[in-house]
């Protein structure tokens, strides 16, 4: 191989490199694999992807859920996407940003959702994931809880479940926590 | 000359005589010696536990010009297996002072240190390199490394890969007792993503098992690390609502502030030990709170940043077979290893060399599919060519160059804010480079089913032919 290098050596002393200009940007292996999967979306339509760093910046994005029946309905909910040059090796980091009245998410936005974390496998796509977050709020469900109030609420008395969720998407305490307002 | 006899003594009987395994090209003889000093340079990535061995091997087997590479400072706790590290150096870059240490004991190499991040350098700095040794821990800078060594891979008309434009990379990894060593010619062995399934994902426990049912002391750990951390800072900025609508005192602020003084309101960074402190005391908290024993401090550390414990003597062994391999890429005095070996002295010793294939689609080191246009062809009339291509026949195409998105099929927002490009030359589009590699992807049909697919495709716009062209482009 040696030998290669040697010549090529003496060649680029002759002539600086023919292609001159230098790329200006590489795309990592993930970068093109969340191309893939962002124009094959099929969101449901209670739900909206937005881009708020243009159409070159695609691995951070925000997906807005609006979901049209259960205990949430009317609400709107926005998540943030993080997606790494190794995606789909790793599953894409999602917060929940609107603080929400909710057994799986806490009110930091962190989300508990198997397919982000545990369960999370490279055959699965942005796809999945929209539905699953959509899943959340159609059935919130008490055996994961990440709001250990929320949930037991939810377990021991649906209709008081509903009403703190109202209070809380129309903006007011629920305990001693102060939710702003996030209906549509 | 007797001093460079006896130097060289052992590297000679490899580079000087001939033999029946070594690659076709090998010509031996003191040329070749004298070649591999001259005209190898040799980048090492990474100047941590690996790094060290490596520079040290590769300075000792005859390299003179190496350049060293990482963006970390020397800590305390790299002393025990960091060799070339003393106590003063603690706080100084890696890079630094690797490069200084194996220039005082081997003479006549020369090393340059860079201290800084790999994407921080253009193509041009890793196009200077005739081979590239990582020794890395992380899988996403293995996987830059790669992509910016298969990005000088050009293939010919017939997809055979041009022998002068291969960038040779040795790649060495341990885990405790566990290591692997591999050899990646792109375009004849697999890269690093061909084969990225050969590195396990990551454990990752259900936030919910942290925040209700711990019952592992790594478990108390994440806790602190991923809820816990968040909730403080959060906590005290709606004290400071709470606070600021009842008029209340001035000193609520003040806690609020002081608060924030600890987390800074940012996120969490493993390598502040006063960020690591504060997990671990939160971790205790809660091992206590559910009885579970064995939190430590490098328990925290090991758990936060993924740590296993790293053991000196698989460095020196992993290192050894990667410096091996170099030499024997650059000299061809020995058919290097085909191309994937793993050791393992957890219990007695084994190892073991795999040979992997290459993936025959791989988007980072395979050919694509060759395609030559004029350069008047626009967008639109280049996504109809792909989908009449016997090779392709791909609908619905959407099309990205070098992170700049060409066009989207979908979400209609990015269908929208792409579709004016349809009416431009690619050629355009594409910086009027005369040739390059661009990314598409949609629906093929084979046999009646539709498959969805992602594809690379060589672009060579005709007559646009290296340099006077180019001068041409740019002065019409
Ligand atoms: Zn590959």
């Amino acid at each position: 191989m040696i030998k290669l290098f040697k010549v090529k050596e003496k060649q680029r002393e002759i002539a600086e490199n023919a292609n001159g200009r230098a790329p200006v940007k590489k795309q990592s292996a993930g970068e093109l694999r969340l191309n893939k999967d962002i124009s094959e979306l099929n969101l449901p339509k209670t739900t909206t992807i937005a881009f708020p760093n243009g159409k070159d910046e695609l691995m951070n994005f925000e997906v807005t859920i609006r979901p049209d029946e259960g205990y949430y309905r009317g609400g709107m909910f926005v998540f943030t996407f993080a997606v790494s040059p190794i995606y789909p090796h790793e599953a894409p980091k999602v917060k929940c940003k609107t603080k929400v009245y909710h057994p799986n998410i806490d009110l930091e936005g962190n989300v508990c959702l198997n397919i982000l974390r545990e369960d999370w496998k490279p055959v699965l796509n942005i796809n999945t994931i929209v539905y699953g977050l959509h899943h959340l709020f159609t059935e919130p469900n008490h055996e994961d809880p990440l709001n250990h109030e929320a949930a037991t609420v939810l377990r021991e008395n649906p209709k008081q479940f509903e009403s703190n969720v109202r209070r809380a998407m129309t903006g007011g305490y629920v305990g001693q926590t102060y939710f702003t307002k996030c209906t549509c | 000359m007797g001093e460079s006899t006896g130097r060289w003594r052992d590297l000679d009987k490899l580079l000087l005589r001939p033999g029946n395994i070594v690659s076709p090209n090998f010509e031996p003889g003191t040329e070749l010696r004298d070649d591999l000093q001259t005209y190898a340079r040799v980048l090492v990535v990474g100047a941590g536990g690996l790094g060290c061995e490596l520079l040290k091997d590769l300075a000792l087997s005859g390299f003179r010009n190496i350049d060293v590479i990482d963006m970390d400072r020397i800590e305390v706790s790299n002393l025990n297996r960091q060799f070339l590290f003393r106590l003063q150096d603690v706080g100084k870059p890696k890079a630094d002072v690797a490069a200084m240490r194996v220039m005082e004991r081997v003479s006549g190499v020369n090393i340059i240190p860079h201290f800084c991040r790999i994407e921080d350098k253009d193509l041009d700095f890793y196009s200077n390199f005739t081979i590239i040794a990582l020794g890395l821990d992380s899988i996403e800078a293995r996987s830059y490394i790669n992509g910016v060594a298969c990005s000088f891979l050009e293939y010919d008309s017939d997809d055979n890969p041009c022998e002068e434009t291969i960038k040779p990379m040795v790649d060495g990894g341990t885990e405790g007792f566990k290591g692997h060593a591999r050899v990646i010619l792109p375009g004849k062995t697999p890269c690093f993503e061909c084969t990225i399934w050969l590195f396990p994902p990551q454990v990752k426990f259900p936030l919910c098992t942290l925040a209700e049912t711990p019952r592992t002391a790594a478990h108390c750990i994440e806790y602190a690390h991923l809820i816990k951390w968040d909730e403080v800072t959060t906590k005290s900025s709606f004290q400071f609502c709470f606070c600021h609508s009842s008029s209340a005192c001035s000193h609520m602020l003040l806690i609020m502030y002081i608060l924030f003084q600890v987390h800074s309101g940012k996120s969490f960074d493993a390598d502040d030990p006063e960020h690591m402190q504060w997990v671990y005391s939160e971790a205790v908290k809660r091992a206590e709170l559910f009885g579970i024993p064995g939190v430590t401090y490098s328990l925290t550390q090991g758990v936060v940043k993924n740590i296993i414990p790293a053991i000196a003597s698989t460095n020196a062994i992993i290192s050894a077979a990667c410096a091996l391999e170099a030499l024997k890429i650059m000299s061809g005095c020995s058919k290097t290893m085909s191309n994937y070996l793993t050791y393992n002295g957890l219990a007695g010793l084994h190892t073991k060399v795999t040979e992997f294939v290459r993936e025959k689609d791989c988007l980072v080191c395979g050919p694509g599919v060759l395609l030559e246009l004029d350069t008047s062809v626009t967008l639109q009339k280049f996504i109809e060519l792909i989908g009449e291509h016997p090779l392709l026949l791909l609908s619905k195409p959407s099309v990205t160059y070098r992170g700049k998105t060409l066009y989207m099929q979908a979400p209609p927002v990015l269908e929208e804010m792409t579709r004016s490009n349809l009416k431009l030359p690619l050629y355009d589009l594409m910086d009027k480079v005369a040739k390059d590699v661009i990314h598409v992807n949609g629906m093929t049909s084979k046999n009646d089913t539709k498959q969805s697919c992602l594809l690379k495709l060589r672009i060579v716009f005709k007559g646009i032919d290296g340099m006077t062209d180019m001068d041409m482009a740019s002065g019409a």
